[in-house]
């Protein structure tokens, strides 16, 4: 097998044993770069110097090296890296080059990573297709004919086609787990202040969690253990402290019992309803017990989201004026537009009550609902998408595109809440996402029932034919 | 909504072709989330913080880990002059 399409356990193990050298693995993740990604465009930025700190990693590796020590890792573009040009995918900040780390790549350098490069997004993440990215888009994989999803769309496609070994996204509503779920990989999705937002190019403030994406649940496992935690640079993130997270056989004896809320499933089509009922087999043949539940209709969750989201961002993105740094507002692209005035209309005198306001009181009555449903259920069935991708320009002149893709994740990300998408099976040869969502910081809950999934069933190791 | 006034305030400018795409846009948009008029919130408080952590606060002390230098500040200012940034004037 070629060393780019190594699993990130599987690596570290190749690592360790010294099967391979660091160098060796990102040569082999660059040169599937160099073939593919003229087709796909995942990346936006690659580290010229990737090769020269692999040979550097090899030379430190000691036997008691950190196990991220010489492992490939592509970054979503709304990180701040201080090396590489920063751009959230969005002209305003063409040729911006950081002067300051984000907590999660410094983290992730700390332990021994190396950053390979830079993945497309939706401009600012304002999306779920990557088709916004003022770049150009991504294509998926699967098939270059559909969208990759997004906003992390750059980070899941390049992990879906071996050009890392791992990624990191950000996910605000849905922008993990759906880019996930149409690529076909594992995108988790941890609780809002799990992960810290510190240097992360900010949208929604109140929502932004920054997550990983990877080829298994176990290797998403490894990495919120090494990105996660306190942060005294973000007040928002949480001095909870992280459980330690790392999958082993015998975490997951325990029996769970799992709603499926039925408006959820009234969303998906046949086929896709089909999917979910194989994996609720699967997960009933491991002893845990699915009942029917109901939940607050996802369509009141759109609008809570739409308002909450443009008001932050025309808040967030009013630091961009050219005059610090990036090019001034006359760059914004159209998507970037329409949020920051809907959300100024939605923020401006006369106006706030009715929309502000009410959508965060809506948003009480989403987390009230899901607090309920968490009283009688350990985690809650959720897939990321009712569907899978959608063809190349199905965003276009769509001003609710992304609110209706995201229309099943967004009431777990208003409240906050931790979930994840793995892969699930596949309609018409594109990959279908599966997903739990859990209460607030039950991550050690929600990554062992996927790692669990993962273990009765092989989609996950299914490759897209490039 | 007036598409206009709401660029001024957000200090964006319109390209003149589409503003009337965008007034239909919105209002599309804000018919699509009036649905949640629909629900009872005499009595719901609103959410902002979802984790439920308040008045965090730390030391008023100086962090020299993450103070910029001069030129590292200015350093990505599109226009600066001696060492400070050149920002446009307010004045006519």
């Amino acid at each position: 097998m070629s060393l780019n399409k190594l699993t990130l356990t599987q690596a570290i193990k190749n690592l360790q044993a010294k099967k391979c050298s660091a160098f060796e693995l990102v040569k082999a993740c660059l040169d599937q770069i160099n073939r593919y990604d003229s087709k796909i465009h995942a990346f936006l930025e690659l580290n010229q110097d990737a090769l020269k700190e692999a040979k550097l990693a090899d030379n430190q590796r000691r036997d008691n090296s950190s196990p991220l020590l010489g492992i490939p890792i592509a970054i979503k573009d709304n990180f701040l890296t201080q090396n590489l040009p920063t751009t959230a995918a969005s002209k305003v900040l063409e040729g911006y080059l950081p002067q300051y780390e984000s907590t999660v790549t410094r983290k992730l350098k700390e332990a021994g990573a190396i950053i390979i490069g830079k993945t497309n997004m939706d401009a600012w993440a304002h999306g779920s297709s990557t088709e916004s990215s003022d770049f150009g888009p991504t294509l998926n994989p699967w098939n270059t004919q559909f969208l990759p999803g997004g906003s992390s769309g750059g980070s899941t496609a390049a992990v879906a086609a071996d050009m890392c070994i791992a990624a990191i996204g950000s996910e605000t509503a849905g922008s993990i787990r759906l880019p996930a779920a149409w690529c076909g990989v594992t995108g988790f999705k941890p609780t809002y202040g799990r992960v810290s937002r510190y240097g992360v190019i900010a949208m929604a403030s109140s929502t932004d969690s920054p997550g990983p994406i990877a080829k298994t649940v176990e290797d998403c496992a490894f990495l919120t253990q090494i990105i996660g935690g306190f942060d005294p640079y973000d007040a928002t993130s949480s001095s909870n402290p992280v459980p330690l997270l790392t999958l082993s056989k015998a975490k997951v004896k325990t029996k769970l019992k799992i709603g499926l809320p039925k408006e959820y499933l009234e969303a998906m089509n046949q086929e896709t309803k089909a999917l979910v009922h194989e994996a609720i087999k699967v997960l009933q043949n491991q002893g845990h017990v699915i009942e029917p539940t109901s939940l607050i209709s996802p369509k009141y969750a759109i609008g809570v989201y739409t308002i909450v989201q443009r008001s932050e961002v025309s808040s967030n993105l009013s630091r961009y004026d050219g005059i610090r740094y990036g090019q001034d507002r006359t760059k914004f692209g159209e998507e970037a537009i329409r949020r920051i005035m809907l959300g100024t209309f939605a923020l401006s005198s006369g106006y706030y009550d009715q929309y502000y306001s009410k959508a965060q009181k809506v948003r009480t009555l989403i987390i009230e609902d899901f607090n309920q449903a968490f009283k009688k259920f350990d985690l809650i069935i959720n897939p990321p998408s009712p569907g899978p991708a959608l063809k190349i320009g199905a965003s276009k002149n769509e001003p609710l595109f992304g609110e209706m893709q995201d229309m099943l994740v967004e009431p777990s990300s208003v409240a906050g809440l931790t979930g994840v998408s793995l892969p699930g099976g596949f309609v018409d040869g594109l990959p279908f996402g599966f997903g739990f969502v859990g209460p607030q910081f039950s991550e050690d809950k929600v990554l062992n029932i996927a790692h669990q999934y993962q273990q009765a069933t092989d989609w996950h190791l299914r490759k897209p034919q490039l | 909504m007036d598409v206009h006034h709401i660029a001024r305030l957000a200090n964006l400018k319109l390209p003149p072709k589409q503003t009337e795409k965008f007034q239909s846009q919105f209002d599309e948009t804000l018919s699509a989330i009036a649905a949640i008029n629909k629900l009872d919130t005499k009595n719901t408080p609103p959410t902002s913080q979802v984790t439920g952590q308040v008045n965090i606060t730390r030391e008023d002390k100086v962090d020299t880990s993450r103070v910029l230098s001069q030129s590292e500040a200015i350093s990505q200012a599109p226009k600066s002059h001696n060492g400070y940034i050149v920002v446009p004037h307010v004045f006519e």
